[in-house]
């Protein structure tokens, strides 16, 4: 069980966020406070900004034509992501993403996990060698795919392939990984492997998740943000939003009376 | 006894009459096709074998293969009918005591080969498809990587569509003008290059951009996400994974640029030329040089030289080289592109 600390001091700082698709809003004013090695999720009904605001943090959306911040700001270490000083790519190595539908790249597993640091100009066989088995360790799959690192990725599992993302993610060193919805294509026993995951993760990365399986997110999230029609309506502990939330919405929603 | 009724007994025999009519007369079709491409090759095979290969060792006709045209001279001797090369019939006269005066009919390019025409045809599409691919995959990656849409690349798109469109003769005119005499480059291997790269350049842009749309969106966010610039993406996530699709889009092009005959014979195709494109004094002269071309070569020998009981072997016989050397070079393509394949598959 996740301890509910919330001591914790913030990495990612959202205040007063306004964000569009080209005249379309998806996000009004969210102001929330991600702290540093703790796992935050994102829950609310399907369209209410959670996954827009994930990508948000590592500017994905920069890729979306018309999609722009409005107003406010994201800041994480204190510096606004959206700064004329802010290098997006660097941004991106300390932001990490795991996404809805696993993508390994169509290569082999290990050329998978020293994807990043190629990027990077690592050529240094020793290094890579150790932090791709480091990587694969940290995300649970080392034993299971050891002796097979130069098979094709696309030969594993969904299950398998998913934490192979989150071992490629690892393996840059994010400080921030984002996850959106990971689970939403695995079976039960592949998503039970990806949630321990999580928890071994949470003692060195801070981790926002976007789910919609309620029971996930009081499993394994240490504070939990509700959101509804772009907006946050709640932001707690997780213990305290699924049993005693402030607001009726919050209620309705994760008691499953809509959503 | 009455044959059984049930609620799916048939009901009309015009209905099962129209649907059997309407399968034959698309079966008719599809057959008229098979027996007219069946003619035609079948036509140039033979006609054409009897050309390319003999009855002894080493069967195929290495003269005709690997050797330049030359005059066929017809005379009797001996009381004999000889039948000689040019080449042949000089050294003849010079050996045979007596020979000096013989009186010879002369075929023109019905002797020796085509070896001039098969390297021209070569060169041909090896430095179009270079240049087609290089322009167009470039342009395939900007539009569809990187350029937003908007008016002016609906614009782009629009007029490449408008090229493909262009028939190749036109292709032929507008080298002519462009590189031929605007650049001054004369009737040249470079000159071809260009008019021909331009030719299909529309095909290989479409394509490549097919290719590189269906490369799943997922590799790109995996990439861009692990902090890849937008042409580490490309490079790395993208473009590996459409190469095969832009194989394909080639080999399509290989067969047209080796086909055509109307852009090149203004801009690169000699009737005859004596040596080979390689044996060039300045390693410049290669590329300002006319070569002989396949198509323009059969071209020439059907309808721009008298026509005896000796032009048909040589008609027929390119013709049957051509093909081959067209199925070979995609064969060749297809090869590579399923052996990218299998190697990249997502």
């Amino acid at each position: 069980m996740p301890n509910q600390t919330t001591a914790s001091s913030p990495i990612v700082e959202i205040s007063e966020l306004d964000f569009c698709y080209g005249s379309v809003p998806a996000l009004h004013g969210v102001n929330l406070s991600i702290p540093a090695r703790q796992v935050t999720a994102l829950i609310g009904p399907s369209g209410c900004g959670k996954s827009t605001l994930l990508r948000c943090l590592n500017r994905m959306n920069d890729l979306i034509e018309g999609a722009r911040v409005v107003r406010g700001s994201i800041r994480i270490h204190g510096v606004d992501i959206h700064g004329p000083e802010v290098d997006v790519i660097e941004l991106r190595k300390h932001v990490g993403m795991v996404f809805q539908k696993s993508n390994p790249f169509p290569k082999s597993i290990y050329e998978n996990i020293a994807y990043g640091l190629r990027l990077q100009g690592v050529r240094d066989r020793a290094r890579l060698d150790a932090v791709v088995e480091q990587s694969l360790r940290g995300a649970a799959l080392w034993d299971e795919v050891k002796d097979r690192l130069q098979q094709s990725a696309l030969g594993l599992s969904g299950g398998q392939q998913q934490r192979l993302c989150i071992a490629r993610t690892i393996a840059v060193e994010p400080e921030v990984i984002l996850m959106d919805e990971p689970c939403s294509a695995l079976d039960p026993v592949a998503t039970a492997k990806i949630e321990e995951l999580i928890q071994e993760l949470r003692s060195r990365y801070s981790i926002v998740i976007v789910t919609h399986n309620m029971q996930q997110a009081a499993r394994c999230s240490d504070q939990t943000a509700f959101f509804y029609l772009g907006r946050l309506i709640e932001h707690a502990p997780t213990r305290d939003i699924f049993t005693s939330p402030a607001n009726p919405q919050t209620e309705a929603y994760v008691s499953g009376r809509f959503g | 006894m009455s044959a059984p009724t049930h609620r799916f007994t048939p009901r009309s025999g015009a209905r099962r009459l129209r649907e059997a009519v309407v399968v034959a007369l698309f079966r008719a079709a599809t057959y008229a096709v098979l027996l007219a491409g069946g003619g035609v090759f079948a036509d140039i095979l033979y006609k054409g074998s009897r050309t390319v290969f003999q009855a002894e060792a080493p069967f195929i006709n290495t003269t005709f293969l690997f050797s330049s045209p030359e005059s066929l001279h017809v005379f009797e001797w001996e009381g004999r009918r000889r039948e000689m090369g040019d080449r042949e019939f000089r050294a003849f006269r010079e050996r045979e005591p007596g020979a000096a005066d013989v009186r010879a009919e002369s075929f023109v390019y019905s002797a020796g080969g085509i070896w001039p025409c098969i390297a021209g045809t070569l060169l041909l599409v090896a430095g179009a498809m270079s240049l087609a691919l290089a322009v167009g995959v470039s342009s395939a990656v900007y539009l569809s990587e990187y350029a937003r849409d908007g008016r002016f690349i609906r614009f782009v798109r629009l007029a490449i569509l408008n090229l493909a469109g262009v028939p190749s003769i036109v292709f032929g005119l507008f080298g002519f003008g462009m590189f031929v005499i605007f650049f001054g480059w004369n009737v040249s291997l470079i000159a071809g290059w260009f008019t021909l790269a331009f030719m299909v350049l529309p095909v290989v842009i479409t394509a490549s951009e097919e290719a590189l749309k269906a490369v799943p969106q997922g590799l790109r966010a995996a990439a861009l996400a692990l902090g890849a610039t937008r042409w580490q993406t490309i490079r790395t996530a993208v473009l590996p994974y459409a190469l095969p699709g832009i194989l394909t889009s080639s080999i399509l092009g290989i067969a047209r640029v080796a086909g055509e005959t109307a852009p090149i014979m203004f801009t690169a195709a000699y009737v005859v030329r004596d040596r080979l494109p390689w044996e060039v004094e300045r390693a410049v002269d290669f590329l300002f040089q006319g070569v002989m071309a396949l198509p323009y070569h059969i071209y020439v020998v059907s309808s721009k030289i008298p026509q005896n009981e000796y032009t048909e072997r040589v008609q027929y016989g390119t013709a049957f080289v051509f093909l081959l050397l067209v199925a070979l070079v995609a064969a060749a393509s297809i090869l590579l592109r399923n052996r990218l394949r299998a190697r990249l598959r997502w």
